[in-house]
């Protein structure tokens, strides 16, 4: 058996609609102009334009019909998110949909019938798992009191501030549970935003203590540390799909500039110092494409297999590699327009930070896959 | 399961049966990997045998016509068989210029006797073909040919010179691309395709010592020698043409080769094997956390090749840069070859500055070798300089 392993790359007529019609919706709502107006605003997106997907059925995509979505699954989500990515619209579509599938895979029916449903249509929930910078570091400390009551902070909770819905990773009796808090539960103050390098993106640290979880709203058992692992890894998979997205739109901006720009009598495309680092952005932009179709092909609604977790990591690993590489050399290659504010490829460039940073970056993904793939 | 299907499943059963009881032992020295590396008379006679063995049993040229060598199937089984051929990691069918260029070329547009003359031989192996294209001042300008024939009478006069003619000094039969009419108002339509033969007065070959320390390519001169004017494939200045729809055989592009694997794949599993007993800091290197993250980072690289093959028969999945894949795949796969073989010996430690003819040397010292020979593909078909520019223009779009 190769250590290369599992190759499969299908993708449905189904999904190919949707990156069809997700394509256009984004090209069309969220032109480069819309992006840059969303910047300095509290919730960093337009709450009609969430609607609108909203409507178009995208918060419910991966969850099952019985639970008010469309029963698609988590693959579709995959060319919604990449065309997310191309456009670089902010909405809480990811966090959302991970704290969705964090419930599906860990939670009651009871649970699940009552939560769910609200997130499909369209009331952001979120996920709050870090404690620390360490992506690594899958230790709670954050703890769930006999009495029901939480003590502790959660850092970096994506879309915290829209969130209705927060699901925590806890300690509960010595044991990894969750526990759901709905927004209008935390007390005042108890939310910090973070200042973030993309400033399409938004989070907060959110002090969880003294917060009183009703009983139906904890999650104990077996299926949370799995439930916990495959989002995670969905996770990877999502951020990787946005990426590559963006990269790609990254792409079609240094070579928009390196058509028209001129320098020393020359288009400065021409000149090979800028050419062959261009075609180096296509190929890792096309490598990162494929890993992300590829994991997309093996996720779904049961427990990631290690095929599926390798997909997942190497997406990651190679989406945001690519998006850092990209956004880098548009800042150099647009000269001193590339320094300016102004120019795209600061969005491009903050973008690749905070990708790299979500569900680890893409050393922590390569040490694991160094032990799934060498041991 | 179909018919056919059942069909097809027990011909990959029986020809990898085959392949696997046939495959040769090891012979005592480095067996070409790819059909640009036969060096000297040992390797030419030891493939020369395989060749004629695996045609012998009826698993060469399967779909070429029944009355020239061939069993006139379809070609899947051709496909199949060389998918065996691979899987089972047997020798190299060394005759690539005739089974995949010259013997389809012929096949398609050739005459009968043409046909009668030549094919059964390329099968066989009892006649190696070279190829005449590249000259050493237009490497990759092949319309720029500056080689002449004159036509003398029932003779070509041929002068000129010829490079990185694979096989040379041990081809019976050449493709030449020759200028019969140096005024033509195109450089194109004054050149004309000759069948040659090599072993003629006038021809000679002078073999080139490539950077492995060994030999695979010749130059060839051309001084006065005189051919048949019947060696003229089609008419006089339809060269170009001609040339070109070799060169669709030789990309892949146009199916009609007889089959057989042209070179031994090499792939990151091959490279990881090669590292057993290999010790780092005192521990199997395979435990070195930088260097378990290279290899890491090589294994992505070639399932990133093999997922874009897959994602390239996807539509929709295309519709950016159309063709990226395709066209970047020769630029990709060669420099990632390169750079996987480079660290293949880096890998070894101490051993790694071994090389072919010493004992010690890891394998024999093939990723040494198979390291140098990687830069026959980054620079011939096309520098991967030239390919980038290349995907620069034709997919980008940027400016010349």
């Amino acid at each position: 058996m190769s250590v290369v392993g599992n190759t499969a790359l299908q993708f449905s007529e189904e999904q190919a609609m949707l990156l069809d019609v997700a394509r256009q919706f984004c090209q069309d709502k969220s032109p480069i102009a819309n992006v840059r107006a969303q910047l300095d605003t509290e919730t960093g997106f337009d709450a009609a334009l969430w609607d609108e997907m909203v409507s178009l059925g995208w918060a419910g995509i991966a969850l099952p019909e019985s639970y008010g979505g469309s029963g698609m699954g988590i693959a579709t989500l995959v060319p919604v998110v990449e065309a997310m990515g191309r456009a670089m619209l902010g909405t809480p579509l990811i966090s959302s949909s991970l704290a969705a599938q964090l419930l599906l895979r860990s939670g009651n029916t009871e649970q699940k019938e009552r939560l769910l449903p609200a997130i499909a249509s369209g009331a952001p929930a979120t996920l709050a798992l870090l404690e620390d910078g360490d992506w690594g570091n899958e230790a709670v400390s954050l703890t769930l009191d006999d009495g029901g009551v939480l003590r502790g902070v959660k850092k970096y909770v994506p879309d915290a501030t829209v969130a209705s819905l927060f699901v925590v990773s806890v300690q509960h009796q010595g044991e990894l549970a969750l526990a759901v808090v709905r927004s209008d539960q935390l007390p005042a103050n108890a939310m910090r935003a973070n200042t973030l390098i993309d400033q399409t993106k938004r989070s907060a640290n959110v002090d969880f203590s003294g917060v009183k979880v009703d009983e139906n709203n904890v999650i104990k058992g077996a299926d949370v540390g799995p439930a916990l692992r495959d989002v995670r890894l969905l996770g990877a998979l999502l951020v990787a799909a946005e990426a590559t997205g963006s990269s790609a739109a990254c792409l079609d901006t240094i070579v928009e500039y390196l058509k028209t720009r001129k320098q020393f009598g020359k288009l400065i495309g021409s000149y090979q110092a800028l050419k062959h680092p261009t075609v180096d952005i296509l190929t890792e932009t096309d490598s990162a494409r494929s890993f992300v179709y590829h994991g997309a092909t093996l996720v779904g609604e049961d427990a990631l297999d290690t095929d599926a977790e390798i997909a997942c990591r190497m997406a990651k690993a190679q989406a945001c590699q690519t998006l850092l590489y990209a956004g880098d050399r548009a800042v150099q290659f647009h000269g001193g327009m590339g320094f300016t504010y102004e120019c795209d490829a600061q969005l491009y460039i903050r973008r690749a930070q905070w990708s790299q940073q979500q569900f680890g970056d893409a050393q922590h993904h390569r040490k694991r896959l160094a032990s799934l793939l060498l041991d | 399961m179909s018919t056919s299907e059942k069909e097809l499943a027990e011909f990959r059963a029986e020809v990898g049966a085959w392949m696997k009881d046939n495959n040769p032992p090891d012979p005592g020295f480095l067996l070409p990997q790819t059909f640009m590396e036969v060096g000297d008379e040992r390797q030419l006679e030891f493939l020369r045998e395989w060749q004629h063995k695996v045609w012998a049993a009826g698993y060469l040229g399967m779909a070429w016509p029944k009355e020239y060598g061939g069993r006139g199937v379809d070609p899947v089984f051709q496909s199949i068989a060389d998918q065996e051929m691979r899987r089972n990691r047997v020798p190299i069918c060394f005759n690539v210029i005739g089974l995949g260029w010259a013997g389809p070329l012929i096949n398609d547009i050739g005459t009968e006797q043409e046909k009668a003359r030549y094919l059964k031989g390329i099968l066989t192996a009892e006649d190696v073909w070279c190829q005449g294209f590249s000259e050493p001042e237009h490497g990759s300008d092949l319309g720029n040919a500056q080689t002449r024939a004159v036509r003398d009478g029932d003779e070509y006069i041929i002068n000129g010179q010829k490079i990185w003619t694979t096989m040379g000094n041990f081809a019976k039969y050449m493709i030449l691309l020759a200028r019969t009419n140096p005024d033509a108002p195109r450089k194109y339509d004054g050149l004309s395709f000759f069948l040659s033969p090599m072993q003629l007065p006038g021809i000679e070959t002078r073999p080139i010592r490539k950077i492995t320390g060994e030999f695979g390519f010749t130059e060839t001169f051309f001084t006065d020698a005189r051919i048949p004017a019947g060696c003229l494939m089609g008419e006089e200045g339809q060269g170009w043409k001609i040339a070109m729809q070799t060169l669709q055989y030789e990309r892949g592009a146009a199916s009609g080769a007889a089959g057989g694997q042209a070179m031994v794949r090499v792939t990151v599993d091959d490279m990881i094997d090669q590292l057993e007993g290999v010790n780092r800091d005192g521990e199997p290197v395979l435990k070195d956390p930088v260097v378990r993250d290279q290899l890491v980072q090589a294994i992505m690289e070639e399932k990133a090749m093999i997922l874009g093959d897959r994602r390239a028969r996807v539509a929709a999945l295309t519709t950016d840069y159309p063709g990226s894949l395709q066209l970047s795949n020769k630029l990709r796969l060669t420099e990632l070859t390169r750079r996987m073989r480079q660290l293949a010996i880096n890998l070894q430690g101490a051993e790694g500055a071994l090389y072919v003819g010493d004992d010690e040397a890891r394998q024999g010292g093939f990723w040494q070798r198979a390291y140098f020979n990687s830069f026959s593909a980054t620079i011939g078909g096309g520098t991967s300089q030239v390919q980038a520019n290349i995907v620069a223009e034709h997919i980008l779009g940027l400016p010349k």
